[in-house]
């Protein structure tokens, strides 16, 4: 934190809560604008650390404990920094059924890092996602937004290959 | 488009878009399924190939359309032909080259080769009321939905219709909520009516979180307006004046389609202040989540729109009474809501000749597993699982017969073969030890492990608990526990009647509607696959042990590739052995073989 690039990142955080029209709002409203600001926050980025959550209490003027309270509550908000791609493996049920387990525990051995770790060189992050809901395809990888159906363990080496 | 300031406008708008451009040669319309799922199958690139076949070809009577999902997800990216007055064709598997191929046969006029056609099972027992316009409109495009006759049953309403006029029609219809609790609509409708807590609210339920259900997605992704013309509706019958779409932020395209049709919606004036002169103001804003199953709940979610955690509250007060900010607050589920334009616009007596008395209607079942033809049906209710399963599903994948069916996600609970001749209603599932939901129905074939099954379900549970209430937090916990020794093979004797115990104890005392049901998926496999629960009692699964038949084993690699811990040996054409030291006996190797080498013992 502290960087020029970091500055410009707040900057146009606090840009978006600006255009929100708070002023005048009572907590409720300024309360009901959280979880978008959060997302909005980790889109920039890319996780929620402290700095970033006492940001977002001071500008929406609320406590830190429950910016905290929401961002611990979520899964998909994260505290740690993640690298910089996530592997996401769907664990809905058909995904389950259909061999995701064994997907994640080959690209374990692979990068040599366990599920929520990121690779030493910062490259990628292991993680999970709940159902995206594209059950035909089971099982399905989201890297970097991208949707991959089908996944066998001969292709997941080539997928990884993608992303440098 | 400019703003629609009366009804007339809106009326001579779709009469001008029904009349259409290209009139003259028999318009073809060519629609390609460009969902989450068609999208990840590479329909982007068969839409682009076709266009540029159809500019190169200057065929201007085919129109293609960038549609939503008409639920054959098997068979993803699929493409449908409608040539005026002629049976729809779909087209699955198809690649750009096909695309190609399929743009020159309709240049000559040909047949369409290798097609699903709509006589065929898999479309003939289905009747698509929530789905009518998934796969056959281009969600994006608001033009296509105006004509129609989209907005036309609100703008009838406005000006035709008191809201209690709309509310009897609910009641009439017998519409109950399909989000998966199946509480009637019209009642919850009447309620809000009735309450005087106001400013109140309308909100869309769309944090579709069980596992393995995508109805609601394939609505939100392929008819969005269909769901704000709905929420308009049920907000003239209430009287809200804004609503709220909870939408889950798995679904980035479900968003954006939503952010689009609400855009154009408010351009044409049918959200907003004053839709079409008639005095009535109502606008829509869609909610994000940020992955909390619970949210799913209704006074969780009505937390999260909030801004705070997303932890249940007891009902009563229930959110008609006392919902968003201590206001009135109607909650719907996405499928409920895309029920309610036809209802409104063709009568509850028509809805009521749909489906079976006590549950009128129809239901979207997500088919997924190990089953043929995984996707979107959308069936009367009080259909049979069996007909669900064999006739649309095609059966299992391998031919075997299929052991189970999982309905109502983490909440619901596994139904044996036994049963499939079960007609398809909320209180028959629930007398099976499962609930509706919101129509996940998950194949089981034979080689699933129902122990195994109900160990996932309730890790899924334990993950996503909030905390607030103990017998969720604690109990399900020590449910979980007890599964994990029972896999393990160290079992305790009184173990199952504890499941049993414990189970029952959570379904009594928990907070909210998710964890009453959480403990479904081990009381259901307890009571109908007590067997599997006893054998691991007796035998810990280290007591199952696979062997190579040598006489049978061609060397083929199969089962070495797929096992997790690597225990196979053997040369490529010569007999495999597993090292059974090694071995954790997880079967993969089993279902790997395919010349029935592998012993199990």
């Amino acid at each position: 934190m502290g960087t020029d690039t970091d500055h410009k990142k707040f900057q146009e955080l606090e840009a978006m809560i600006d255009g929100l029209a708070l002023a005048g709002k009572d907590t409720e409203g300024r309360r009901a604008v959280l979880i978008q600001v959060l997302h909005k926050a980790q889109e920039l980025f890319g996780y929620l650390p402290e700095e970033v959550q006492k940001f977002v209490a001071g500008k929406l003027a609320l406590h830190l404990s429950e910016v905290y309270g929401v961002v611990s509550f979520y899964h998909l908000f994260k505290t740690k920094r993640s690298g910089k791609y996530c592997i996401e493996f769907c664990m809905g049920t058909a995904c389950y059924v259909r061999g995701a387990t064994k997907l994640i525990e080959q690209a374990e051995q692979a990068l040599g890092v366990k599920l929520g770790e990121t690779t030493p060189d910062g490259r990628f992050t292991l993680g999970q996602l709940r159902c995206v809901g594209a059950c035909s395809l089971a099982p399905v990888i989201q890297i970097a937004g991208k949707t991959f159906g089908r996944v066998t363990a001969e292709q997941l080496p080539g997928i990884l290959a993608e992303f440098k | 488009m400019s703003r629609l300031a009366t009804r007339y406008d809106l009326t001579a708008l779709a009469r001008k878009l029904a009349a259409g451009p290209g009139a003259g040669a028999p318009p073809v319309q060519v629609f390609v399924g460009m969902s989450t799922c068609g999208l990840a199958s590479g329909a982007g690139a068969v839409y682009e190939a076709m266009a540029k076949a159809l500019a190169a070809r200057k065929l201007a009577n085919v129109t293609l359309v960038k549609a939503g999902c008409v639920g054959l997800c098997y068979a993803e990216p699929t493409v449908e032909v409608q040539v005026a007055g002629q049976p729809i064709v779909t087209l699955g598997n198809v690649t750009p080259e096909r695309g190609e191929e399929l743009v020159a046969e309709l240049a000559a006029g040909g047949k369409i080769a290798g097609a699903i056609s709509e006589g065929d099972a898999i479309f003939k027992k289905q009747v698509r009321i929530a789905l009518r316009h998934c796969g056959r409109l281009d969600p994006e495009k608001v033009e296509d939905y105006l004509r129609d006759g989209g907005y036309q049953t609100l703008a009838k309403a406005l000006f035709d219709q008191k809201p209690e006029e709309l509310i009897q029609t609910m009641k009439d219809s017998g519409l109950r909520g399909r989000g998966g609790a199946g509480f009637p609509t019209g009642l919850k409708w009447e309620a809000a009516r009735k309450a005087a807590n106001t400013p109140k609210y309308i909100v869309c339920n769309a944090d579709e979180g069980d596992p393995g259900a995508f109805m609601d997605r394939s609505v939100l992704e392929g008819d969005p307006h269909c769901v704000l013309e709905a929420m308009a509706l049920a907000g003239y019958a209430i009287g809200a004046r804004f609503g709220y779409i909870y939408c889950r932020a798995e679904y980035p395209l479900a968003v954006k389609r939503l952010e689009i049709a609400i855009g154009q919606a408010r351009q044409l004036g049918l959200l907003g202040a004053n839709i079409l002169g008639s005095g009535f103001d109502f606008d829509i804003e869609v909610k994000l989540g940020a992955g909390a199953f619970v949210c799913g709940e209704e006074t969780s979610l009505i937390h999260s729109i909030e801004g705070k955690r997303g932890e249940p509250t007891v009902k009563p007060p229930f959110p008609a009474e006392s919902g968003l900010w201590g206001k009135s607050t109607t909650v719907n589920n996405v499928e409920t809501l895309a029920c309610v334009v036809p209802i409104l616009e063709k009568g509850a007596a028509w809805f009521r000749g749909i489906g079976t008395p006590k549950c009128p209607g129809t239901k979207v079942f997500a088919l997924a597993g190990d089953v043929k033809n995984v996707g979107l049906a959308e069936v009367p209710m009080g259909i049979t699982i069996h007909e669900v399963l064999e006739e649309i599903g095609g059966g299992s994948r391998d031919g075997k017969p299929i052991k189970a069916v999982q309905t109502g996600g983490p909440s619901g609970g596994c139904i044996p073969a036994s049963k499939f001749d079960t007609p398809i209603e909320y209180e028959t599932l629930a007398s099976l030890g499962s609930i509706m939901g919101s129509g996940g129905l998950i194949v089981m074939g034979a080689d699933t492990s129902m122990v195994k099954i109900a160990h996932f379900y309730l890790q899924f549970t334990c993950d996503e608990s909030c905390g607030k209430c103990t017998p969720c937090r604690v109990g399900n916990k020590r449910l979980l526990e007890i599964l994990d020794r029972l896999l393990k093979g160290e079992g305790k004797p009184e173990d199952l009647e504890k499941l049993q115990e414990l189970g029952n104890v959570i379904k009594d005392t928990a907070l909210c509607g998710l964890g009453q049901t959480s403990p479904n998926p081990v009381l259901s496999t307890l009571h109908w696959f007590r067997g599997e629960y006893e054998e691991c009692l007796k035998k810990g699964p280290k007591a199952v042990t696979y062997r190579i038949v040598a006489e049978k084993c061609v060397g083929c690699r199969a089962c070495a590739k797929v096992c997790p811990v690597s225990c196979i040996d053997g040369k490529l054409k010569k007999p495999h052995v597993i090292r059974q030291e090694e071995c954790i006996h997880c079967g993969a190797c089993f279902s790997a073989c395919k010349f029935d080498a592998i012993v199990r013992e």
